[in-house]
């Protein structure tokens, strides 16, 4: 099950914004889309599970196990979101819908795709819970958003992506909005269920720090292009753009800040 | 917590508890009176003109003998009727207008926003004298002209709740995870904007009782045929000098269907806003922070 993304643009009302970028995520990589904030990273993640807002177009190809996404009918990508597919936004206030349990939120995509019954639900939305650690799994599933911390709500919009065990998990910039302390925790719990299930990860960030603690390959995006791509560790040792040349620095000075994360 | 959880939540609430009571008794008493009232509302006893409060009249007579416990429930019948009616027209509109205000191409909401910005200067009085102008007075007059007048309220309110919730990272988040753009409407949109839309109908209701009694006393409404708690009240006034408890019954009738109504609506909204409750306790920690 591989992602390859060949030739994408986004356009929003006539203005490119995704310039002819490819990639290719094979079956259980983990790469990193890294650019600065306007660089076309979080609008290819909505691409690839057909989610770009309706004043933007998509042209190219993405291919998702030798199927072509682009052009697939809603109904269609319906079936692959959430149960193939997952994601994982940034803001986890804004991600969780206010007025529904906990609980409810993470079995959702398991009732639409595995099609369990309200009470098969709420027991797996218990064993999902514990699998993000999350504490006393089986109060949590009853609370309702506002009464969790971001990292606690962080965690729950992980169990709703990963419920279905997708084979490729999608991760917006999910520690972007969290404590540094909480950060590291919500990392490292990612990192280890992305190699527990060996899924594939597209991991989206501005923070080349964060990308070396969990991916191995990145493509670095400015202005909607593809500046540089290849090997992490080339990356970090030998950046041949300046664009990473920035990051690199830019990730260095947050090491040496007092409190800074590693 | 379980999708009930609300109702206790309401009833927690002072206020909630007689909102709903007051609302439950009016709505008892309309369907009891569909089938049984004391006395014929209508039936004329001169000898038993004005009797005081008692046996076997409890509210006493007015002044062609007629049985005020009687004639206010079947008026209740009306108020109930009225204020169904209203609120499922008020219902129906506010919807539809909020929804092509929020949900369509940019130039048709744009000029719906403006619209309903237009109607919303018109006070259902006016609404009302106009219909009843053309058509003559009737209770469909008072559902229909609280249904534009009230529906237009909804609009307005329900139009922006709706983009909000429709452009919430939840609703992407929900098709994320695979639902189809109609079961995102079912578990996202539509719980999402109930609360204001509940408690909206509640204080729609409460202004179409107060206009059904307005406007059935100034003779848009009600016909004289017709049992209404605004006629009684207008019949009952002439004698308020002479009679003064008499015409006690119809108001108080009116105040209190109304007021529980608006209480209910309250209530309402600080029961199914779970968001709320939590600003709450925020606040009264912080209270309990201050003082000690």
């Amino acid at each position: 099950m591989s992602l390859v993304v060949r030739n994408l643009s986004i356009e929003i009302d006539g203005r490119r914004v995704v310039d002819d970028i490819s990639f290719d995520v094979p079956d259980g990589a983990r790469v990193g889309l890294i650019g600065e904030s306007g660089s076309g990273k979080s609008l290819t993640a909505l691409a690839i599970l057909g989610l770009l807002p309706d004043a933007a177009t998509a042209t190219g190809s993405i291919r998702w196990n030798e199927r072509e996404l682009i052009g697939l009918p809603d109904r269609e990508l319906a079936r692959l979101r959430g149960d193939e597919i997952g994601i994982v936004f940034q803001e986890p206030r804004t991600a969780l819908n206010p007025i529904r349990t906990v609980g409810r939120q993470i079995a959702e995509s398991v009732r639409i795709h595995e099609g369990l019954g309200r009470r098969d639900a709420a027991a797996r939305a218990i064993a999902e819970a514990e699998r993000v650690r999350l504490p006393d799994p089986a109060q949590i599933v009853r609370r309702y958003p506002h009464q969790l911390s971001g990292g606690q709500r962080q965690r729950v919009a992980i169990a709703m992506a990963l419920a279905c065990r997708p084979r490729l998990l999608i991760a917006d910039e999910p520690t972007t909005a969290l404590d540094v302390t909480i950060q590291a925790e919500v990392l490292e719990l990612l990192a280890g269920l992305v190699a527990r299930d060996g899924m594939s990860l597209v991991f989206i960030t501005h923070d080349l720090a964060v990308l070396s603690q969990i991916a191995t390959h990145a493509v670095v995006l400015e202005d909607g292009r593809v500046v540089e791509h290849g090997p992490l560790s080339r990356l970090l040792t030998a950046p041949a753009s300046p664009v990473t040349q920035g990051l690199l620095r830019d990730a260095t000075a947050t090491l040496w800040r007092p409190g800074g994360a590693a | 917590m379980s999708r009930f959880a609300w109702l206790r939540r309401l009833w927690a609430l002072s206020t909630g508890r007689f909102g709903l009571l007051v609302v439950l008794t009016i709505g008892v008493v309309a369907l009891v009176a569909r089938f049984w009232l004391p006395f014929d509302p209508q039936a004329v006893d001169v000898d038993g003109r004005w009797a005081l409060p008692g046996w076997p009249h409890l509210l006493g007579t007015d002044g062609a003998g007629r049985d005020i416990l009687s004639l206010l429930m079947a008026g209740a019948r009306t108020t109930v009727w009225v204020a169904l009616g209203a609120g499922l027209v008020a219902t129906v509109i506010g919807v539809a207008l909020a929804a092509l205000g929020a949900l369509t191409a940019r130039w048709l909401r744009e000029s719906v926003a403006v619209l309903v910005d237009i109607l919303i200067a018109f006070p259902v009085l006016l609404i009302a004298m106009m219909i009843s102008s053309v058509w003559g007075g009737s209770l469909w007059v008072v559902i229909v002209s609280v249904g534009i007048g009230f529906g237009v309220n909804i609009a307005r309110v329900t139009r922006p709740e709706l983009r909000r919730v429709l452009h919430s990272d939840f609703v992407l988040a929900g098709r994320a995870a695979g639902l189809t753009p109609f079961q995102n409407l079912y578990r996202h949109l539509l719980p999402n904007i109930a609360p204001v839309l509940i408690v909206q109908l509640s204080w729609g209701m409460a202004v179409a009782v107060l206009a059904e009694a307005g406007l059935s006393y100034l003779g848009f409404g009600a016909p004289l045929t017709e049992p209404s708690w605004g006629l009684l009240l207008k019949d009952l006034q002439q004698y308020i000098s002479v009679h003064p408890l008499s015409v006690v019954w119809p108001g108080l009738a009116i105040t209190i269907t109304v007021l529980g109504l608006n209480l209910l609506g309250d209530a309402l909204r600080e029961a199914t806003d779970p968001t709320l409750t939590r600003r709450r306790t925020a606040a009264q920690t912080h209270t309990t922070a201050v003082i000690s």
